[in-house]
C-alpha cells in the first residue's frame, strides 16, 4: 500500500493506483474529459490536474496518469489548480462551444465567458474513441494522425476501414458530440463528425449489431431485445 | 581492416598509426561539414587534389578533409598545419597558390584573415579573435580527425579511453569518474550524467538495458550536435562503449534525424568501421564484453527530442510524450531500463576518461564544469560554432568572439535555448552562461542555440515566429499545448497587425502561465517561454504595437510604411527592383513610393546606395 495525503487527509491506496483513483476514492470531485474507467489513462485534456509537492517546488500534474507515490502531498482544488482548469475550460469552450459536456463543466467551474475568437470544431482529440476502438472493441480501426495543428483522428488514409465493425463505440464515448448523437430528429441524428467516421448504421448490410453500444440506436432506432 | 581480437593487438595497431603520423609534413586541412560543403568546400578539395597531383607533391603535402571547425562565416577555409596558418573564404582559383606556398614553406599575406577591429592581418588561426577567446576541447578534435577514417581517430588517441575502461574491469570506477567530473547533460536540462548512469547501473532485472544518443537536434538555428556527428562520429561511439561498460547496457541506439544526411552517412560509416575492427559488437577485442549500436533515423518531429517521445519513436510508435514517472531509467524502450544522453554529452565522455575527471572538473565553474558548444547565429558578425568554458559571460561570447553586431544597429538581446528558451536583453549580458543563471533570467541553457538580435528585430515578431513553430511541432496530445500555442499565436498575430488590445495582452500572459502549468512534457512546459521572457523584458514593444500602432523595429508589415527621403539621388535602382511598380520618379530626381501599391517587401531599401529609404 502507498500512503499519501490528499487535501490534508491521509489515505492508503494500492501500489500502482493513480492520483485520480485515490482522490475519487476519498470523494473529491475532479473533472475529466479524456478519462473513462476501463480505458487506459491518457492525460490529454488536462482538466484533472492537481497540485503536488510542498513549498516552492509544487507543480501541476494530470491526476489520471500520475501514480500515487509514498508521502506525496496532493491538493485537488488549490487556487492554482482552479485557475489552470478555468483556462483549459475557456480554451475548450472557445473551440467546441456546442458540446453539452463542456458547457456543463464550464458552468460548474464558473467560466461564464470566453475571450478567444470563437471556433466551431467538433473534436477535442481526447482520444477516448481511439482507445475504445483498440482496447475494448479490439478493432484498432481509428488512430491519431499528424501533429500540432494538423492532428486529427481517423482511419488510415481516410479509407473505409476493413476492421471497423460499425459498433458505434467511438460515438458512444465521445464527450464533444453528445448533443447531436442523442438528437431527437432522426435525420439529424448522426453528425458523422466525430472521429471522421461515417455513421454505424449507414451501411446496414455490413452492420454487426452484436457490438453496438447504442441501444436503441439513435440513427436506425433498432432496439435489441 | 583486420578484426582486432585482443587489447594488445589494439595497442599495437594504435602505436603503428601514431608512429606513421609525421606531423612535420605540411597538411592542408579543409573543413567540409554540411555547412562547409554548402559554401564550396568540395570544390576546394577537388582543386587541392588537382594541384597537389599536378605538381607531383604527393608525400610532401598532405590533405585532410574534416568536419566543421566552427567559423562558418569564413568558410570555405583552409588551415595549414603544422604552423596553423588560417586562410578564410578561399576561392578554388587561389588553391594553386596556397599549395605552392605551402610546399615552399611560405605564407600568402594577401589571403590571410584581416582583423576588422585593427585592420591587421593575422596568420595563425589561434590568433584570430574568433578562435582566441574559445576553449576548444571538443572542437579542436574536428581539426585533427578525418571522420571517414577510423585510423585517423585512433592515431590521435581515439578509443584508448574505452580500452582503458575495459582493461580496468571496474564499472563502478567509471561511474565515479563521470560523477566526479561534474558533467551535466548537454541536452538542456542539465541532469548530472554520472547520477543517471549510476541509476541505470543499479537497475537489475536481467532484461537488458539501453543506452541512447539523442541526436534529434531540432531547435531552429542550432547545429552543434550536427557538427559533432559529422566531424567526429567515433567520439560518440567511444563514449557509448564506455557508458555501456559502466552501466551494463547491452544495446546502444543513436537516434539521429534524417534531415542530417551527412551525419547519417558519417555515423553509418563510423559504425561499420568500428564493428569491422571489433570495437563494437559481440566480445569486444576478445573480452567477454559485448555492446551493439544501432542507428535509428528520426522522421522529423521536433517533439521526438523529448525523451519519452523519442522512446516511443524508437519503438516504432507515434512520437508522443508520456507521463513520467516511471522514468526511462526504470521503464524505457520496450519497458527496459534506458539512459538517454545528448550528442555533446557522449562526446565529452572519452575526454573525461582520457584526461581524468579532475582535469574536466577544473574547467568551468563549480556545479557547471567543462565546456559547452554554442551555435552563434543571427545579427552577429562572426556566425559559427563557439566552444567556451561554462560560466563565461554572454558579453564575451557576443563581443569578443562574435565580434559584435553584423550591421550598424545595436545588439538588443540574445535568444538562448531555442523555442523552449527565452530572450535575454543586452543589459543582462554580464550573466555567466550556466544552467542555473540562465534559468533564473527566464531562459534556459538548452542544447546551445544562441540567436543574436539587434534593434531591427521585433520582439513581438520573434515570439510570433516561435509560437508558429511550436503550434506546428506540438505533438497535439495535451489540449492546452495544442490549442494554447495556437491561441498565443493568434493573439500575437493580432498584436503584430495592430489589432491587439490591452485585454488581449493580459489574456496572453494568463494563457502562457496556464500552458506552462498544465502540460505534460518539457515541450509544453517551456513553450510559453519566448512569450513570457519577451513580455518581461520588452513589454514596451508590445505596448507600442497595441497603443501607438507602431512597430519600433520596423518589422511588422501592417504597422510600417516605406518612404524615400531627401538623400535620394534618383538612381532608379529601387524602381527596377520594386515588384509592384510602386515607385515613381524621374532619373536624378527624388523618387516617391505609392503607399497603396507598396507591399512593404523592403527590396527598395536593400538596393538603395544612398540610404534614402526609410521605414516608419
Amino acid at each position: 500500500m502507498v500512503n499519501l495525503t490528499i487535501n490534508g487527509l491521509r489515505v492508503s491506496v494500492e501500489q500502482g493506483a493513480t492520483l485520480l483513483e485515490a482522490t475519487r476514492f476519498l470523494g473529491f470531485p475532479i473533472p475529466t474529459l479524456c478519462h473513462m474507467d476501463g480505458l487506459s489513462p491518457y492525460g490529454a485534456c488536462r482538466l484533472c490536474v492537481v497540485e503536488i509537492g510542498q513549498g516552492p517546488g509544487t507543480r501541476l500534474v494530470s491526476s489520471c496518469t500520475y501514480p500515487a507515490e509514498e508521502g506525496l502531498q496532493v491538493r485537488t482544488a488549490s487556487s492554482r489548480v482552479l485557475r489552470a482548469r478555468r483556462m483549459v475550460l475557456e480554451l475548450l469552450l472557445a473551440s467546441c462551444p456546442q458540446s453539452k459536456t463542456i458547457q456543463d463543466l464550464a458552468s460548474a467551474h464558473g467560466v461564464r465567458r470566453q475571450r478567444f475568437r470563437q471556433e466551431h470544431e467538433d473534436c477535442i482529440l481526447c482520444g477516448l474513441c481511439v482507445r475504445m476502438c483498440s482496447e475494448q472493441m479490439m478493432a484498432g480501426a481509428i488512430g491519431f494522425r499528424n501533429r500540432g495543428e494538423g492532428r486529427s483522428i481517423g482511419t488510415p488514409f481516410d479509407a473505409k476501414s476493413e476492421v471497423c465493425r460499425l459498433c458505434g463505440g467511438c460515438q458512444y464515448v465521445c464527450p464533444a458530440c453528445q448533443l447531436r448523437c442523442t438528437y431527437t430528429e432522426p435525420d439529424k441524428a448522426i453528425c458523422g463528425g466525430c472521429a471522421n467516421l461515417s455513421a454505424p448504421c449507414v451501411e446496414k448490410e455490413r452492420f454487426d449489431d452484436m457490438m453496438c453500444y447504442l441501444n436503441p440506436c439513435v440513427a436506425c432506432e433498432i432496439r435489441k431485445d | 581492416m583486420k578484426r582486432l581480437t585482443s587489447i594488445g593487438e589494439f595497442a599495437a595497431f594504435q602505436n603503428r598509426l601514431s608512429a606513421a603520423r609525421s606531423p612535420h609534413i605540411p597538411t592542408l586541412v579543409i573543413p567540409a561539414g554540411a555547412c562547409g560543403q554548402a559554401s564550396g568546400a568540395n570544390e576546394l578539395i577537388r582543386a587541392a587534389k588537382r594541384e597537389i597531383g599536378h605538381r607531383q607533391l604527393e608525400g610532401r603535402i598532405r590533405l585532410r578533409v574534416t568536419g566543421c571547425h566552427g567559423f562558418c562565416e569564413m568558410e570555405p577555409s583552409v588551415l595549414v598545419e603544422p604552423d596553423r596558418t588560417f586562410y578564410p573564404r578561399v576561392k578554388p582559383g587561389a588553391m594553386a597558390r596556397i599549395v605552392e606556398a605551402t610546399a615552399s614553406g611560405q605564407v600568402l599575406g594577401d589571403l590571410l584573415f584581416t582583423d576588422p577591429a585593427t585592420g591587421v592581418r593575422v596568420q595563425k588561426q589561434d590568433d584570430v579573435p574568433f578562435f582566441r577567446g574559445q576553449t576548444r576541447t571538443l572542437l579542436s578534435h574536428m581539426e585533427t580527425t578525418d571522420p571517414l577514417r577510423i585510423e585517423s581517430y585512433v592515431a590521435n588517441g581515439g578509443y584508448s579511453a574505452a580500452i582503458k575502461v575495459v582493461e580496468r574491469r571496474d564499472p563502478r570506477w567509471v561511474v565515479n569518474e563521470v560523477k566526479a567530473s561534474g558533467l551535466r547533460g548537454r541536452g538542456g536540462a542539465g541532469f548530472p550524467t554520472g547520477l543517471k548512469w549510476e541509476r541505470l547501473a543499479q537497475q537489475r532485472d536481467g532484461k537488458g538495458k539501453f543506452l541512447v544518443c539523442n541526436a534529434d537536434e531540432g531547435d531552429p538555428g542550432a547545429y552543434m550536435d550536427r557538427s559533432v556527428l559529422e566531424g567526429n562520429p567515433h567520439s560518440i561511439i567511444e563514449g557509448m562503449i564506455i557508458g555501456a561498460y559502466a552501466t551494463g547496457a547491452d544495446t546502444g541506439i543513436i537516434y539521429v534525424r534524417n534531415e542530417y544526411p551527412l551525419a547519417v552517412k558519417h555515423l553509418s560509416i563510423a559504425l561499420a568501421q568500428a564493428r569491422e575492427l571489433g570495437l563494437v559488437g559481440r566480445s569486444i577485442l576478445g573480452t567477454n564484453f559485448s555492446f551493439e549500436i544501432d542507428l535509428v533515423k528520426g522522421a522529423g518531429a521536433f517533439v521526438c527530442g523529448e525523451e519519452t517521445a523519442l522512446i516511443r519513436s524508437i519503438e516504432g510508435k507515434m512520437g508522443e510524450p508520456r507521463q513520467r514517472p516511471p522514468f526511462p531509467i526504470e521503464r524505457g524502450i520496450d519497458g527496459k531500463p534506458t539512459a538517454i544522453n545528448n550528442v555533446e554529452t557522449w562526446a565529452n565522455i572519452p575526454l573525461i576518461l582520457r584526461n581524468g575527471a579532475e582535469a574536466f572538473a577544473r574547467t568551468g565553474t563549480p556545479g557547471n564544469s567543462g565546456t559547452k558548444i554554442f551555435s552563434l547565429v543571427g545579427k552577429i558578425r562572426n556566425t559559427g560554432l563557439v566552444e567556451v568554458t561554462m560560466g563565461a559571460a554572454i558579453q564575451s561570447i557576443i563581443h569578443d568572439i562574435g565580434g559584435g553586431p553584423s550591421g550598424k544597429a545595436r545588439i538588443k538581446a540574445v535568444q538562448t535555448g531555442g523555442p523552449s528558451g527565452g530572450c535575454i536583453p543586452a543589459e543582462r549580458f554580464d550573466l555567466p552562461i550556466d544552467y542555473d543563471s540562465l534559468a533564473k533570467a527566464g531562459s534556459i541553457m538548452g542544447s546551445g542555440g544562441m540567436i543574436v538580435m539587434d534593434e531591427n528585430t521585433c520582439m513581438v515578431d520573434i515570439a510570433k515566429y516561435f509560437m508558429s513553430f511550436l503550434k506546428d511541432e506540438s505533438c497535439g496530445k495535451c489540449f492546452p499545448c495544442r490549442k494554447g500555442t495556437q491561441r498565443m499565436h493568434e493573439i500575437l498575430e493580432d498584436i503584430s497587425k495592430g489589432q491587439g488590445t490591452r485585454e488581449q495582452l493580459e489574456l496572453l500572459e494568463e494563457l502562457a502561465g496556464a500552458v506552462k502549468d498544465t502540460t505534460m512534457c518539457g515541450l509544453g512546459q517551456t513553450a510559453p517561454n519566448p512569450v513570457l521572457s519577451t513580455l518581461h523584458y520588452f513589454r514596451r514593444e508590445y505596448l507600442d504595437h497595441i497603443e501607438r500602432k507602431r512597430c519600433p523595429a520596423g518589422v511588422c508589415r501592417d504597422l510600417i510604411s516605406f518612404s524615400i527621403g531627401e538623400t535620394c539621388d534618383g538612381c532608379h535602382a529601387c524602381v527596377q527592383v520594386c515588384p509592384e511598380g510602386a515607385i515613381a520618379g524621374k532619373k536624378k530626381q527624388r523618387h516617391v513610393i505609392d503607399p497603396v501599391k507598396c507591399v512593404k517587401c523592403g527590396a527598395c531599401q536593400s538596393v538603395c546606395k544612398s540610404e534614402a529609404v526609410f521605414v516608419a
